[in-house]
């Protein structure tokens, strides 16, 4: 608890004003890897997202929850840039990656999915084999070798806790497996790239308890490698992953900070409510 | 408890008033007529199969007794004639007139009889009153010979002669001396045609090719000298042809004396005597000492020789391999021509068009181009590929044929070209669907690991969008396979001197004029100096072009099936 207290020193002051009561609470992240700066984006006239700041810290697991609607989920496509795809959204702030801005017209976008990862919330495998759905990441940066494409699915197999179970059908469709192995290998999907940054886009929406629990125990388990971004719908999942949360509401950061202090001892009364199953 | 159970119990009997009760309720109106609605849907599914089912049998039972020897039957007729031949058809004559000329109960069988001889009585069929024959007999001796002119001819044998020397004379010692004999005037028929196919056919094309050589020649700019050395080359070349020519003709001109020398005179029904060369007698059979096995392999036979032989006697004899295989041939090439462009104009529509009114604009037209009559296509294809492009190339590549168009003019290649313009809407109505059935978070998945559209598209998109693709090719083969209009102006022909692939170079010759097996049912038909005769044989090739096109249709299919398999695992 004292940990936390000194994180979010600066939030409670804040709190405290009057007139600062509508800004959201934050906490001081020491090392951030991603930082969302003020970030708006409409759907056509529609704002989803209303100036949106904060910092998502490195090797740790940071939850969005939140209402449906409420934006968790457009704004974690913001970070690898997959709201580009859709007709008619439009973009102001910024997020800083490496001190870099995603936006910078210079960037290579590939290049920025290939370092930010993604999983779907509808688990989604290519119609190809097990081996080449892994593989598949490699291919398309030009590792074709079949020596060095074997480790690498092999590993990242391994590190999805999926090897054990499908090692002896890799050339077996992928559409052939059960829900939570799909998801799981969307998982060793991601990872074969060596992303810095997996985004998990309500991974576990699809998944009965037991496959729930793998991706969880799953997720502890790359965080000493990767920085975690998680949308969840599921309270009890956020408490039990994350180390960080931030709450989301009508497209506006309501509170982020420390899970437990979020769940315990929230700052705002519209988070308690949420929490507490007030709505939501 | 009972309170409860009371109560329950009224809250039923109140909604029975309304709804009927809960069991054993009789059956209403609407459930009556939802009974009929079912057998109103399975009578209609009943009568398309059974209408299909109809047509299949009437092309098996037609087709597929053609080919059986029936047993030949001596009718004597009242006035004294004998007429001999197989009976193809008995059917009672319109009562109408037999009430008009003979009173009430006089319906009279007719009897239509093919008695063959076409050179000795001019006719093949003959239609006899079944009152007006005095007996029936079934010689075993008499004799069918099928023939390489003229058709058949049923009789009995009389003679065997070589020149002037009879060398057997009796019906059953000419058929004893018949029989080594006609063997080995087929090995010598089969030489004859292996030096008219092969040797001299070869020749021919050399001097052709040495003619075209030297026409070209005259066209170029060249220096004198140059020009003189060449056609000296050419002059020595085409020399030397021409003397192989002679040798092979003088040859052919020597097999051919030998392979008439033998005759065989055959007496009629009726007493008439033909005299006719061995060698042209292809077949001799006695159908009636024949047992049901060796009928059987007469049967297998004459199959074979249908599916595996040219025809003969204006395509109303002999086998359709060649409207086969012009078939086939012209249906691939449609579909390597279709498939890449069907599915990149459905890519650009699907993937990359931006979608608004323009884009919906096109796929409306697409679709009506599906639409348009079959034989507008034929007149695009005759204006822009024959005339416009093939005309050009003619001009750039073959000024040494000219006026004698080479692509100028049908040929298998633009046809297949403009089935692809008919076919193509098909394709890619077909193609857009299964684009359209990838998933979104499919493509996104792809384009998250950092692959770029190209890339998302040729590797995740088209690979689960190939099942749909290949539905409309197999759409568009099953199309084109049966489409006959359009190919009457753009190369399609009666008879087709050569195949459009062979072993001379080089091998594809896709400006060459090709047979169809649709087409060749109208010749057959309708066209041919022997309808009659032939009609059965419009049965058989008809059926032949279903099991063509369902043969290629299989194949399509089953490559489908074996692209689901990979794609979608064990679940489909």
């Amino acid at each position: 608890m004292a940990d936390t207290q000194t994180v979010t020193a600066t939030a409670a002051t804040a709190a405290a004003t009057a007139a600062e009561r509508d800004r959201a609470v934050r906490p001081q992240i020491d090392n951030p890897i991603l930082r969302i700066e003020d970030l708006s984006l409409w759907y056509g006239e529609k704002k989803a997202l209303n100036e949106i700041s904060l910092e998502i810290p490195e090797k740790q697991i940071t939850a969005f929850i939140g209402p449906s609607g409420c934006g968790k989920s457009t704004l974690l496509r913001c970070i690898n840039r997959l709201n580009d795809l859709i007709d008619g959204v439009r973009i102001e702030g910024d997020i800083r990656f490496e001190d870099g801005s995603i936006f910078d017209p210079r960037l290579d976008i590939n290049a920025l999915r290939k370092r930010i990862g993604m999983v779907f919330q509808k688990s989604n495998p290519f119609p190809k084999s097990i081996y080449e759905n892994v593989a598949y990441g490699c291919r398309i940066q030009g590792i074709n070798k079949k020596r060095d494409l074997d480790e690498i699915v092999e590993k990242s197999l391994k590190s999805a806790a999926l090897w054990d179970e499908v090692k002896d059908r890799l050339d077996e469709s992928a559409l052939g497996m059960s829900g939570g192995q799909q998801q799981r290998l969307c998982i060793a999907r991601a990872i074969a790239v060596e992303p810095e940054v997996i985004l998990l886009d309500e991974p576990c929406s699809a998944l009965d308890p037991i496959a729930t629990a793998r991706i969880e125990e799953l997720m502890q388990d790359l965080k000493t490698q990767y920085t975690q971004v998680i949308v969840t719908h599921n309270m009890q999942q956020a408490s039990r992953v994350s180390d960080l949360t931030a709450f989301l509401y009508l497209g506006k950061l309501i509170e982020y900070g420390p899970t437990e202090k979020i769940f315990i001892n929230p700052m705002k009364k519209q988070t308690e409510d949420y929490i507490t199953g007030r709505f939501g | 408890m009972s309170v409860a159970s009371h109560s329950l119990s009224g809250a039923l009997a109140g909604r029975a008033s309304r709804t009927g009760t809960l069991f054993g309720r009789s059956p209403g109106r609407t459930e009556a007529m939802g009974k009929a609605l079912t057998w109103l849907c399975g009578g209609a599914l009943a009568f398309n199969l059974l209408l299909v089912i109809a047509i299949l049998t009437l092309l098996a039972v037609n087709g597929l007794s053609y080919f059986w020897q029936r047993d030949l039957v001596e009718l004597d007729l009242k006035d004294g004639r004998k007429v001999l031949g197989e009976i193809w058809e008995v059917e009672q004559a319109a009562k109408v007139k037999a009430t008009a000329t003979q009173g009430p109960e006089a319906a009279i069988d007719r009897i239509r009889m093919k008695i063959g001889n076409r050179d000795v009585s001019g006719l093949d069929f003959v239609w006899l009153d079944a009152k007006d024959v005095a007996a029936r007999s079934r010689p075993a001796g008499v004799v069918m010979l099928e023939r390489l002119e003229w058709g058949n001819f049923y009789g009995t044998m009389a003679e065997l002669r070589r020149g002037g020397r009879v060398l057997a004379s009796g019906p059953e010692a000419v058929w004893k001396a018949f029989g080594p004999l006609h063997e080995q005037k087929l090995r010598e028929l089969a030489k004859i045609h292996d030096l008219e196919k092969g040797g001299i056919g070869d020749v021919n094309y050399e001097i052709e090719r040495l003619r075209l050589a030297e026409k070209k020649l005259d066209l170029q700019k060249l220096p004198a000298a140059e020009r003189s050395r060449r056609k000296a080359v050419l002059d020595a070349g085409l020399a030397e042809r021409q003397a192989a020519y002679d040798k092979l003709a003088s040859r052919l001109t020597a097999l051919r004396e030998r392979f008439s020398a033998e005759t065989l005179v055959m007496r009629t029904a009726d007493g008439q005597t033909k005299e006719m060369a061995v060698g042209t007698v292809l077949q001799a059979l006695r159908p009636n000492a024949m047992g049901t096995l060796s009928k059987l392999r007469v049967y297998v036979g004459r199959v074979g020789e249908l599916v595996s032989q040219d025809p003969r006697e204006s395509n109303t004899e002999g086998g359709i391999f060649p409207a086969i295989f012009g078939t086939v041939m012209m249906v691939f090439l449609m579909s390597f021509a279709v498939a890449p462009l069907g599915v990149l104009a459905a890519l650009y529509l699907r993937e990359y068009a931006r979608q608004g009114f323009l884009v919906r604009l096109v796929r409306i037209a697409v679709n009506n181009l599906a639409g348009v009559p079959s034989i507008v296509f034929g007149m695009f294809g005759l204006g822009f590929f024959v005339y416009l492009l093939g005309g050009s190339i003619d001009r750039l590549f073959f000024p040494e044929s000219l006026p004698a168009p080479t692509f100028g003019t049908g040929g298998i290649l633009w046809a297949a070209l403009t089935l692809a313009l008919l076919t193509v809407p098909v394709v890619i109505v077909a193609a857009e669907e299964g684009l359209a059935a990838v998933p979104r978070i499919v493509r996104e998945g792809s384009l998250a690991l950092g692959a770029t559209k190209f890339e998302t598209i040729r590797r995740v998109v088209v690979p689960a969008a190939a099942p749909g693709i290949l539905t409309g090719m197999i759409l568009a083969m099953a199309r084109a396979a049966g489409e006959v209009a359009p190919l009457m102006i753009v190369g399609m022909v009666k008879l087709a001197p050569a195949l459009p692939l062979d072993g001379k170079p080089p091998f594809l010759h896709l400006e060459r004029k090709f047979m169809h097996l649709g087409f060749h049912i109208y010749d057959v038909g309708f066209q041919s100096p022997n309808v009659e005769a032939t009609t059965p044989l419009v049965f058989a090739t008809a059926l032949l072009l279903i099991v063509v096109v369902t043969l290629m249709n299989l194949v399509a299919i089953s490559l489908r099936n074996h692209l689901r398999r990979k794609y979608a695992g064990s679940a489909v």
